[in-house]
C-alpha cells in the first residue's frame, strides 16, 4: 500500500507536494501507526499530531482519502492502493498534517462552555435523574478534533460561524438539568453567526468520529432560542 | 520573559486542578503543556474515581477510614499512611465539587453519583461517568479553566528546570509549532506532567507519556521515589495494547484461558476476576506460560452473559474500542487481552502538601509519590489523587509565590535559555551518527523483558547494563533534519538521554529491592520482606548514576499483615 502525504514547510519557501511513502500493511495497523512508522524510519522530518492512539483524545484528525478522519481509528485493511493524506481542510496549515487549530478553540471560548449556576451548591452532589443525565450521552462526548468544523461548507463561508462543535457545546450545557445559564447562555448562540446560519447540510453528522449528531444538537437549540424568544416577549 | 507566580507544567487532571486552586487562592497561575489539554492522558480514563460516597445499597457503610484501609493493603503496606488518609478524607469533597462543576457522572435511581466496585474494594466505592470518566473529568476541569481565565500555553514542552541558589527559578520551554524558545520566571513551578508508560514496549498510556517530566525533576536535583513500582494491567486489548478498563471485570466479566476455564479461580478464589491488577496480570502471564493462552499471546475476557443492554449502558466506550481496534464486538465475541504497563506509582518525591525536596518544585499526579499508592495502586484511586493533591500542591504553590518576593535576578534564567539554545544548535550540527528511534526501541525493550510483570537478578542486572549502554550511545544523538517548525524529531531527541536515566532508576530500584511486594515480583525472592524492605526507595542523580537510599514508610494505623484475596 503507498501513501501520498501531504508536506509543507514553511521554511522551505517551496509549494506544498505529496510525497509518496510505501507501508507494509501489518494485521492491526492503524493509519497512526503507520505514519509513526514513516517518521521513525523512512523521513523523520514528517509531521503530525498524536497523543492517545485510542480515539479519545481528538489529536489525530487528518483528511484521509479526502474524508476527515482520526488516523488511529483508521485501520490500513480498510484502505486500498493509493492512499491520500491530508491536512484538516480549511485551516491554517503549520506544517505537513499539522494545521492551526486556534480559530477553533476560539469558538468554544465565545460560548462560556461552562455549568452556570446561579444557587449556591448544596452540601452533596445535584441530583440528577437518570433520564436527564441520558441526555448528556452523546452530546458530552465531543473530543474537539475538529472534524466537523473542517467538513462544514458553512464554516469555510465565514469564519465568524461558530461552528457544529462550539453550538454542540452550547447544547450540552443547555441540556444539562442542572445548568440555570438560560437565556443568558442561549443569547450567545441565538444570533447570526450562531444557530442561525446552520443550514443543516449534515457533513458534520457524517464526519463525526464518536458517531454524535451535531445538526441535531443545533436544531433542538434553534427550538430553544425560538421558546426563549417566546417567553421573553 | 514571562512572569507568573505560580507555573504548572502539564494540563491533565493534576495541572488544571493545581492551578485552579492556586487561582482560587487569589494567585495568578498558568499551565504549560506539550499538547492541549483535552489530549492529556488523563482523558483516557475510562473506569472511574473513587470516593466513600456510599451511594449504593451494598455501600451504604463505606467510610474515609475502610478506603484507607484498601487503599493500604492494596499498596502491599508500602503507602505512607498519613497521606491515604489525607487523601480519602478529602475524597468526597473533591468529587462532590466536580460534580458541582458540571461533571456528567452516571445516576443512581435516586440521582445520586452512582458507583461501581472495582479491584481491591470491599465496597463499591468508584464514582463513574459510563466508561469515560477520565474524558469527562478533563472536560470539565478545562472549562473551569476557561472560566476562570487560567492562562494556557499549548503545545509548549519544558526542557529544563532553572535552578539557582538552590531554588527553582522558572523553566525554559520549547513551542513546537514555532519552533520558538523562551524562558517562563515563575514564584513557584508545580509539575504534573503525568506517568511513564512510554519506556515499555508494551503500554496502555497515551504516546506521549515518555516520562521526560520526570527526567526533568530528576536531572534538576529532585529526587526520584519508588520507581521499582510499575503497575502492569491484566486486559489491554492483544497488539494495541489499548486499555479495556478494569470496568468491565467490576460489571463481572469473566476472564477465560483456552479451555474455556475461569482461571482466577486458581489464584485469587475469593476476589476471583476482581482480585487486584498485579495479581490478576502474573495469574495471565502465568496462564500463558503454561500453555493455556490462545497463541501463547493472549486470554479471553468475556462479557457476554452481561447482556446487550448493560453492555451498552455501562461499557459503551470499551464496546467501540473493542470494535474499532480488534474488530470484535463483545456483545457477540470475548476480547482478546494480555497484560501491558499500566501505571508509574513512584515518582518525584514529594510530601502531602506536593513539595518536592527542591525548594521551589512542586508535583501532583501521576508524576508526583505523595506515596498514596505504594507498592499497587488500586484502580479509581489515581484519578482521586489527581484532584485531591492537585488541589493541595496548588493551595502550597500559591502560598510559596505570595511569600517568596520574587528577589531572584533574571541572570541564570537567561543563561539556561542560552545553555538550550546551544544545546539545540549542538544537536543540529552533530557530527554523530544515532537515531532515537531505534535507541528509544531498544530501551522499551529491555523494560519489558529485564523489568517486567516476573523479575529475577539476572535480567535486571542484564538491563542496568543495557540501559547504561544506551546511554552512551545516546551522546550521539543526532536529528535527522534541522527544521524550525513542528520538529517532532528534535525534541525526541532532546528527552531521549532522561528517559534513560529514568528507566535507570527503574531497574536499578528493581535489582536492590530483593523482594516481593505488591506490583514488584521477584522470581528469586517470592516474598515480601518486611525486615529488609519495609522502605521507599529514593534515588538520586549523581554523575556515576543513581544513588539509592531507603526512607521509612509513614505507618500511623495499620501494621502490615499479610496481603490475601
Ligand atoms: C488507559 C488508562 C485508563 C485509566 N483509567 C483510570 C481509571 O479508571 N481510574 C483511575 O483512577 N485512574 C485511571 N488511570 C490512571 C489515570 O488516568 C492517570 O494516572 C491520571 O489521569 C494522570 O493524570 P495527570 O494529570 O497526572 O497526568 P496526564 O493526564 O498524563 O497529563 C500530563 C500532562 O503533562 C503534559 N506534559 C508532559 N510532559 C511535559 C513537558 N515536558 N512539558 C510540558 N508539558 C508536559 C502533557 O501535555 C499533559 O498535559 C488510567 C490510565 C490509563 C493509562
Ligand atoms: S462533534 Fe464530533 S467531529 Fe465535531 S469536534 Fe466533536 S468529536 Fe470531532
Ligand atoms: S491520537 Fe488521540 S484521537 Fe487519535
Amino acid at each position: 500500500m503507498t501513501l501520498n502525504v501531504f508536506r509543507f514547510d514553511p521554511e522551505a519557501g517551496r509549494p506544498p507536494r505529496y510525497d509518496r511513502f510505501p507501508v507494509e500493511a501489518m494485521p492491526g495497523m492503524s493509519l497512526l501507526e503507520a505514519l509513526t512508522e514513516i517518521a521513525e524510519r523512512q523521513d523523520p522530518s514528517l509531521a503530525f499530531r498524536y497523543s492517545c492512539r485510542g480515539a479519545v483524545c481528538g489529536s489525530c484528525a487528518m483528511s484521509v482519502q479526502g474524508r476527515p478522519r482520526l488516523a488511529c481509528q483508521t485501520q490500513l485493511k480498510d484502505l486500498r492502493g493509493e492512499v491520500l493524506v491530508a491536512p484538516l481542510p480549511h485551516l491554517p496549515v503549520i506544517k505537513d498534517l499539522v494545521v492551526e487549530m486556534g480559530p477553533f478553540y476560539q469558538r468554544f471560548e465565545e460560548i462560556m462552555p461552562y455549568l452556570i449556576r446561579r444557587t449556591p451548591p448544596p452540601e452533596r452532589e445535584l441530583l440528577q435523574a437518570p433520564r436527564e443525565r441520558r441526555l448528556l450521552d452523546e452530546v458530552a462526548d465531543c473530543v474537539w478534533c475538529g472534524a466537523c468544523y473542517a467538513s462544514c461548507p458553512t464554516v469555510r463561508q465565514g469564519p465568524s460561524y461558530l461552528g457544529p462543535a462550539a453550538l454542540l457545546q452550547a447544547y450540552r450545557f443547555a441540556a444539562d438539568s442542572r445548568d440555570e445559564g438560560g437565556r443568558e447562555g442561549l443569547r450567545l448562540v441565538d444570533r447570526e453567526e450562531g444557530v442561525w446560519r446552520c443550514h443543516t447540510v449534515f457533513n458534520c453528522v457524517e464526519v463525526c468520529p464518536k458517531k454524535i449528531n451535531p445538526a441535531r444538537a443545533i436544531q433542538a437549540l434553534k427550538r430553544k432560542a425560538l421558546l426563549g424568544r417566546f417567553k421573553l416577549w | 520573559m514571562p512572569y507568573h507566580p505560580v507555573l504548572v507544567v502539564g494540563g491533565g487532571l493534576a495541572g488544571l486542578r493545581a492551578a485552579l486552586e492556586a487561582r482560587f487562592q487569589g494567585v495568578e497561575a498558568a499551565v504549560l503543556s506539550l499538547v492541549h489539554p483535552l489530549r492529556s492522558h488523563s482523558g483516557a480514563a475510562q473506569g472511574g474515581v473513587n470516593a466513600p460516597l456510599g451511594n449504593s445499597e451494598e455501600g451504604k457503610d463505606d467510610t474515609p477510614e475502610r478506603h484507607a484501609y484498601e487503599t493500604v493493603v492494596g499498596s502491599d503496606f508500602l503507602a505512607d499512611q498519613d497521606a491515604v488518609e489525607a487523601m480519602t478524607r478529602e475524597a468526597t469533597e473533591r468529587i462532590f465539587e466536580l460534580e458541582h462543576w458540571g461533571a456528567p457522572f452516571s445516576r443512581t435511581p435516586q440521582g445520586k453519583i452512582a458507583q461501581r466496585p472495582f479491584g481491591g474494594g470491599a465496597f463499591p466505592r468508584t464514582c463513574y461517568a459510563a466508561d469515560r470518566t477520565g474524558h469527562y473529568l478533563l472536560h470539565t476541569l478545562y472549562q473551569q479553566a476557561l472560566k476562570y481565565r487560567v492562562q494556557v500555553y499549548i503545545e509548549w514542552t519544558a526542557l529544563s528546570l532553572v535552578v539557582a541558589q538552590g531554588q527553582v527559578q522558572g523553566v525554559v520551554a520549547l513551542h513546537l509549532p514555532s519552533g520558538e524558545i523562551e524562558t517562563f520566571s515563575a514564584g513557584a513551578v508545580v509539575m504534573a506532567t503525568g506517568g511513564a508508560g512510554r519506556l515499555y514496549r508494551k503500554s496502555t498510556n497515551a504516546l506521549i507519556n515518555t516520562g521526560h517530566g520526570l527526567a526533568l525533576a530528576y536531572t534538576a536535583g529532585a529526587p526520584l521515589k519508588d520507581m521499582e513500582f510499575i503497575q502492569f494491567h491484566p486486559t489491554s486489548l492483544y497488539g494495541s495494547n489499548i486499555l479495556i478498563s478494569e470496568a468491565a471485570r467490576g460489571e463481572r466479566g469473566y476472564l477465560l484461558n483456552n479451555q474455556g476455564e475461569r482461571f482466577m479461580q486458581r489464584y485469587a478464589p475469593r476476589f476471583m476476576e476482581l482480585a487486584p491488577r498485579d495479581i490478576v496480570a502474573r495469574s495471565v502471564i502465568t496462564e500463558l506460560k503454561e500453555g493455556r493462552g490462545f497463541d501463547g499471546a493472549y486470554v479471553l475476557l468475556d462479557l457476554r452473559h452481561l447482556g446487550a443492554e448493560r453492555i451498552l449502558e455501562r461499557l459503551p466506550g470499551i464496546r467501540e474500542l473493542a470494535i474499532s481496534f480488534a474488530g470484535v464486538d463483545p456483545i457477540e465475541e470475548p476480547i482478546p487481552v494480555e497484560p501491558a504497563q499500566h501505571y508509574t506509582m513512584g515518582g518525584i518525591d514529594c510530601n502531602t502538601w506536593g513539595e518536592s525536596r527542591l525548594p521551589g518544585l512542586l508535583a501532583c499526579g501521576e508524576c508526583a509519590c505523595v506515596s498514596v499508592h505504594g507498592a499497587n495502586r488500586l484502580g479509581g484511586n489515581s484519578l482521586l489523587e489527581t484532584v485531591v493533591f492537585g488541589q493541595r500542591a496548588g493551595r502550597r504553590a500559591a502560598e510559596l509565590a505570595r511569600a517568596g518576593a520574587s528577589t531572584s535576578s533574571e541572570e541564570p534564567l537567561k543563561k539556561a535559555l542560552e545553555e538550550a539554545r546551544t544545546m539545540i544548535e549542538g544537536f543540529k550540527r552533530s557530527n554523530g551518527n544515532e537515531d532515537p528511534a531505534s535507541i528509544r526501541e531498544e530501551m522499551r525493550r529491555a523494560m519489558w523483558e529485564g523489568v517486567g510483570i516476573f523479575r529475577e537478578k539476572e535480567g535486571l542486572e542484564g538491563a542496568v547494563a543495557r540501559l547504561q549502554e544506551l546511554g552512551e550511545r545516546a551522546r550521539r544523538l543526532r536529528p535527522a533534519h534541522g527544521g524550525q517548525f513542528f520538529n517532532q524529531d528534535l525534541l525526541r531527541c532532546w528527552e531521549l538521554p532522561g528517559q534513560l536515566l529514568v528507566a535507570e532508576a527503574i531497574a536499578g530500584g528493581a535489582l536492590r529491592r530483593e523482594e516481593s511486594r505488591g506490583s514488584h515480583f521477584r522470581l528469586d525472592f517470592p516474598q515480601r520482606d518486611d525486615a529488609r524492605f519495609l522502605h521507599h526507595t529514593l534515588a538520586h542523580l549523581t554523575p556515576e548514576g543513581p544513588r539509592f537510599e531507603p526512607r521509612d514508610v509513614a505507618i500511623t494505623r495499620w501494621p502490615p499483615e499479610v496481603r490475601k484475596y
